[in-house]
């Protein structure tokens, strides 16, 4: 990424100038990836989180609400897929929209595609993923995240388990948009501007520590040393990886430059991305929220149609890449 | 004589960023001297009733003060003087 090559200069500079190590030793190896990448992850949270979050001011509930009541049925998946994108990286924000969705009459099966999307396909992971990765394994990421959470969504929805959902969902009505004034451009920057630094305050110990790690596998771990226990040919990989992913889900930040650097070092890279996906798309701190909307039972299903959805994809790419 | 707040409320679904938010709204509200309780709902159905899409969101006498972010303590100082001013 040539626009990123004044960091490699200070990276650089900072290793074998001011500290003065020797090329080519493990030790300036590690450093010199660790401070590129904090430095270039960091611009680019900065640069894109701000971005996203000034124009997700341009989307209030009413209008996506409307917009997705009425549509027929895969459309109406792949628009609220496509929906989660843009709404914040946290599950504590995807469960009251679920609900907001469904209450405002969008079907459940488009509500459940934007639940499993909104966690799994953020900006933070797009951004981490095209830092570490490149523009094609962030943009394959996305587009699997979106076909997952259609397909998904398309499925429960067709399973007619409506109830399964708790009482009040179905009879609540969702209020109408609340009476907010219209916003400046400045409250739109100082609401970017504050969920910028917000995110960043989150995510930065683990981006440090996952980096961190990261770099030490980089420069000390042997090319291909997991190759021979989690290359593409391992069939206990992908589901591996999407078991020891679901757990982890406030360290994603972290979790994406460590297994950044695992690549490297052989592990397949469906394989990565089952893990990515059931680190941010599934995760026990969500299911205690949804625990307050539906029954432990279409819980159950959700996980599990997620989990073979991650599980396939990781399958596809491993063969594919 | 300012103007006093009545109520106070956070709202959220339980998770750890709006209880980051509760926190420091009540430390905030402490260090103001404020008598006021800081309500912290996570009925999910009330946080609908407000008509918002993100969360956490804090309330102050009835009015979205801040929505789907966490506020540092002195920003959440700031807009509560603000209320208390206006």
């Amino acid at each position: 990424m040539p626009i990123f090559y004044p960091v490699q200069l200070l990276a650089d500079w900072i290793v074998y100038f001011a500290l003065g190590l020797q090329h080519e030793t493990h030790l300036a190896d590690s450093l010199n990836f660790f401070i590129f990448d904090v430095i270039k992850i960091f611009i680019l949270l900065a640069v894109v989180v701000y971005l996203v979050s000034f124009l997700r001011t341009y989307l209030p509930a009413e209008k996506v609400r409307k917009f997705l009541s009425g549509k027929p049925a895969v459309i109406g998946n792949i628009l609220a897929a496509l929906l989660g994108i843009a709404t914040p990286f946290c599950t504590c924000s995807a469960v009251p929209l679920f609900l907001g969705l469904v209450q405002a009459g969008v079907p459940l099966g488009a509500a459940f595609s934007f639940l499993v999307s909104s966690p799994m396909v953020n900006e933070v992971a797009l951004i981490l993923l095209f830092g570490l990765f490149g523009w094609k394994i962030a943009l394959l990421y996305a587009a699997s995240g979106v076909f997952i959470a259609t397909v998904s969504g398309f499925v429960i929805g067709h399973m007619r388990i409506e109830h399964l959902l708790e009482d009040f969902v179905l009879k609540g009505r969702s209020g109408e948009s609340a009476k907010m004034p219209r916003m400046t451009t400045k409250a739109r920057r100082s609401y970017a501007w504050s969920y910028t630094r917000d995110v960043i305050e989150k995510v930065w110990p683990y981006i440090l520590l996952g980096v961190g790690a990261g770099a030490l596998i980089h420069g000390y771990v042997p090319v291909g040393f997991l190759a021979a226990y989690a290359g593409a040919d391992k069939w206990y990989a992908v589901p591996l990886a999407t078991f020891l992913g679901m757990p982890l889900y406030a360290n994603v930040a972290g979790i994406m430059p460590l297994v950044g650097a695992l690549t490297e070092k052989g592990l397949a890279m469906g394989t990565v991305l089952s893990f990515m996906m059931s680190v941010t798309g599934l995760s026990f701190p969500e299911f205690v929220i949804l625990k307050k909307v539906m029954k432990t039972k279409l819980i159950v299903i959700f996980a599990a149609v997620v989990c073979v959805g991650i599980m396939l994809t990781g399958y596809l790419f491993n063969v594919v890449i | 004589m300012p103007k006093t707040i009545k109520t106070i409320q956070v709202f959220g679904s339980g998770c750890p960023t709006c209880k980051r938010l509760h926190e420091r709204t009540v430390q905030a509200a402490k260090e103001l001297g404020l008598p006021v309780e800081v309500e912290y709902v996570t009925d999910l159905q009330r946080l609908m009733d407000l008509g918002v899409m993100q969360s956490p969101v804090l309330a102050i006498d009835g009015e979205l003060v801040v929505v789907g972010y966490v506020p540092d303590l002195k920003k959440i100082k700031e807009i509560i003087m603000r209320k208390l001013a206006n």
